[in-house]
């Protein structure tokens, strides 16, 4: 057939423009395998292309702010645990700071030492978590296997520290729960060993993954003044290429005693901001992670591990905000006391919560397949979206 | 900046809208604003050189039984300095201009406001419920509200 | 939605002759037992088959990937790599509630949730199974006293088979409690329940 016939055949410009197709609604979640929980999805798809997407949220609102101001506050710290179920530690400890430094309590070194070993822990096993699940959302079954046989040995080795799997309970107001023994400290040594040896495989197995990189390079980019705008913070915002770290710009903790980087994203395999970086970004910071555990137990001293706070804790009169960095972003306690043992308000900002709001701003003229994508890269926690 | 000299800053622009400073005897001090004023502070918190406010942490509503507080709380990124504005509502009806075309963020935030405190957002996108369900009734984090006996069919007992 | 606890009832001997008469099949089997029953006795004839049915019932569970809270996580966890759910055969987790027998409610049903949760279970094939997993799904938990909207147990729009306590249950709890259905599936009588039982218990025969 010769040029010509094509053209020909092919229909006139006007009638292809007013061939219309249907738009369609279509609703994910809340019982969807890559939802991460409950979130639902409504979504204004052209095809296979999705114009807009919605997120409804509050199938998990378990009344956390209610509960937080009906209660003691040493009562109060269990629900902060539960709200980002991955990294309990890391929001324990968020409350705990908030309290101690409204209250001005004192913690001692050597519970200081033992918050950011089991925070960054906790972080290395909430993004192992999210390391598999990512590659289950894109049709990986593997990694997530991969992901949880490491992470099983930070949950024992937390389990050993705190007694809990998954709800550590471990910070409490004053300090933390147990101390450290040399047991222990050989374990942690013994996983952050394994944890470095394994880390290439998994990037043999997932990073570098040709089919992997395709479905997540240059898909669902953020540029760096969406991302400030939209309250993008952790590691979606270091991977639109700010540079900016709780731990290291408003240390906390004793984090400012710890060399580490803080990696941001550099569009390696695509675009700044797109989802292999935000991947990307959660991979570097095991390897950092690990680097502040170990010098952590290098530097830890003796002492007492848990300050006496009086059993009916009362509060001065004022308020207070205190952000930590969660593995997720930045999570912060808004505490305001008027003397009472209940706080008169907790308000907590949850980062999950902030960095899905943009969902609708980046799911626009992307493939449905693609927003399994972008989700899975801003790796949220339901229970602390809806608290 | 800190808070001292940014309550100058606005004072100078605001005039009366801006209320006195008060040094807090512990925690965090605030910006008292006129709820009138506050869409124009924070256009200008965010556009002003010298200020920079390009981050909205949070926006969270207060009931002090006798009003309504709203509590923003700022960052700035390039500048690195933090700032908490604070706006007193009236119980009975409480509103306040929306900020979600100042800080997209926002948006968020403010329906969430809305769904616990009831805190209504003039010119708000889509102030709906967030959290609860659409037909939920009363305000859950107000100091007065009493949980429902039954919702759906299902006891709460 | 209604809430009512969802029941079926044991199929009258009316029905069943009905269905027996649309289904040819069905009545091949409903001869066959009526012979045989009228010579053995009830248990001795179909207590091979009831065996067989319930065996391959119980050694492959297929649970649906649901999970709401923090226990989804530790079932999650319950699937990988060190506790393997894969050994019970129970580890083929099954994105849609067609293809389910098991839901794992795991973690807290809020008000927002149960009719969702209610669905799902209305949409999975008998004979289906549910396990409570937490303590907030058997009675609300750490969210019972104030969680205004918190469900305060399941079992109040579900029919539940297995409770798993804990917050949350560690993943050996998950399994005895898998392992503890698996017999509950034993002690099931499938064929005498639906084919026999209408018509030669004791009430019906005088
Ligand atoms: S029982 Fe405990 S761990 Fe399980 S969902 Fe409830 S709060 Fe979370």
């Amino acid at each position: 057939m010769s040029e010509a016939n094509v053209t020909e055949t092919a229909p006139p410009a006007s009638r292809r423009d007013s061939l219309r197709t249907e738009e369609m609604l279509l609703n994910m979640g809340p019982q969807h395998p890559s939802t991460h929980g409950v979130l639902r999805l409504v979504v204004r798809t052209d095809g296979e292309m999705v114009r807009e997407s919605w997120p409804q949220i509050g199938f998990l609102h378990r009344c956390f702010e209610k509960i937080a101001e009906s209660l003691p506050y040493a009562q109060a710290l269990p629900y902060a645990d539960r709200m980002d179920y991955l990294g309990s530690v890391n929001n324990g400890l968020a409350f705990c700071l908030g309290v101690e430094k409204l209250g001005a309590i004192e913690v001692s070194e050597r519970a200081a030492h033992l918050r950011v070993i089991a925070a960054e822990l906790n972080r290395i096993a909430s993004h192992l978590i999210a390391f598999g699940t990512y590659a289950l959302d894109l049709g990986a079954f593997t990694p997530f296997i991969y992901g949880f046989r490491e992470r099983e040995m930070a949950v024992s080795i937390l389990e050993k520290l705190s007694g809990g799997r998954l709800l550590y309970h471990y910070p409490r107001i004053g300090g933390v729960a147990n101390d450290l023994t040399p047991e222990i400290a050989s374990d942690i040594r013994a996983f952050l060993v394994q944890m470095r040896k394994v880390w290439p495989e998994y990037n043999a197995l997932l990073s570098d993954n040709q089919i992997f990189v395709k479905r997540t390079a240059n898909v669902g980019v953020v540029t760096r003044e969406q991302a400030i705008a939209w309250g993008f913070t952790g590691p979606c915002l270091r991977a639109s290429g700010v540079r900016f770290d709780l731990r290291k710009d408003q240390p906390y903790s004793l984090y400012e005693r710890f060399a580490f980087d803080v990696p941001i994203g550099e569009g390696t395999k695509g675009t700044t901001g797109d989802c292999w970086d935000r991947y990307w970004v959660r991979m570097v910071e095991i390897l950092e992670s690990c680097r502040i555990v170990e010098q952590a137990l290098d530097g830890i001293p003796e002492g007492p591990v848990l300050t006496k706070v009086p059993r009916v804790l009362k509060l001065p009169k004022g308020e207070v905000y205190v952000p930590c960095e969660n593995p997720r972003g930045e999570l912060g306690f808004y505490i305001v006391s008027d003397g009472d043992p209940k706080a008169l308000r907790i308000k907590s900002r949850g980062p999950s919560f902030c960095n899905l709001s943009i969902v609708n701003e980046i799911c626009r003229d992307v493939l449905l397949a693609d927003v399994v994508a972008i989700l899975g890269s801003i790796d949220i926690v339901l229970g602390e979206v809806d608290r | 900046m800190n808070p001292r000299e940014i309550h100058t800053l606005l004072k100078e622009r605001f005039g009366e809208a801006v209320r006195d400073w008060t040094e807090p005897e512990v925690g965090d001090s605030s910006l008292d604003l006129d709820s009138g004023s506050l869409h124009d502070v924070c256009v200008l918190l965010r556009d002003d050189s010298a200020l920079r406010f390009d981050f909205l942490r949070l926006v969270s509503a207060v009931d002090r039984t006798d009003r309504i507080e709203c509590v923003y709380h700022l960052w700035s990124y390039e500048l690195a300095h933090s700032a908490a504005l604070r706006v007193e509502l009236d119980r009975s009806d409480p509103r306040v201009a929306s900020l979600s075309d100042v800080w997209p963020t926002a948006e968020w935030h403010e329906r969430e406001a809305y769904d616990m405190m009831g805190v209504v957002f003039e010119n708000h996108p889509h102030l709906h419920r967030i959290l609860l369900p659409e037909d939920w009734e009363g305000y859950p984090l107000r100091k007065d509200y009493v949980a429902p006996r039954e919702y759906n069919g299902l006891t709460n007992e | 939605m209604g809430t009512e606890i969802l029941k079926t009832p044991a199929p009258t001997a009316e029905e069943l002759l009905g269905r027996a008469v649309q289904d040819p099949r069905d009545l091949t089997r409903y001869l066959y037992y009526l012979r045989n029953v009228r010579a053995e006795g009830l248990s001795v004839a179909v207590a091979p088959l009831d065996a067989a049915i319930n065996w391959s019932r119980a050694s492959s569970i297929w649970p649906l990937t649901f999970g709401i809270a923090c226990c989804a996580i530790e079932m999650m966890a319950t699937g990988a790599a060190k506790y393997d759910l894969d050994r019970f055969g129970a580890g083929a987790f099954r994105p849609t509630p067609r293809q389910a027998d098991l839901m794992i409610v795991a973690g807290t049903v809020t008000h927002k949730m149960a009719p969702r949760v209610r669905r799902l279970y209305d949409q999975m094939p008998e004979p289906k199974f549910v396990m409570a997993m937490g303590a907030c799904t058997i009675g609300g938990g750490p969210y019972s006293r104030l969680g205004y909207h918190v469900v305060k147990g399941i079992d109040r729009f579900l029919p539940v088979d297995v409770c798993v306590p804990g917050c949350p249950p560690r993943p050996e709890a998950l399994i005895d409690a898998l392992m503890y259905l698996q017999r509950k599936i034993a002690a099931d009588r499938p064929v005498t329940d639906r084919y026999l039982r209408p018509f030669f218990s004791k009430e019906k025969r005088r």
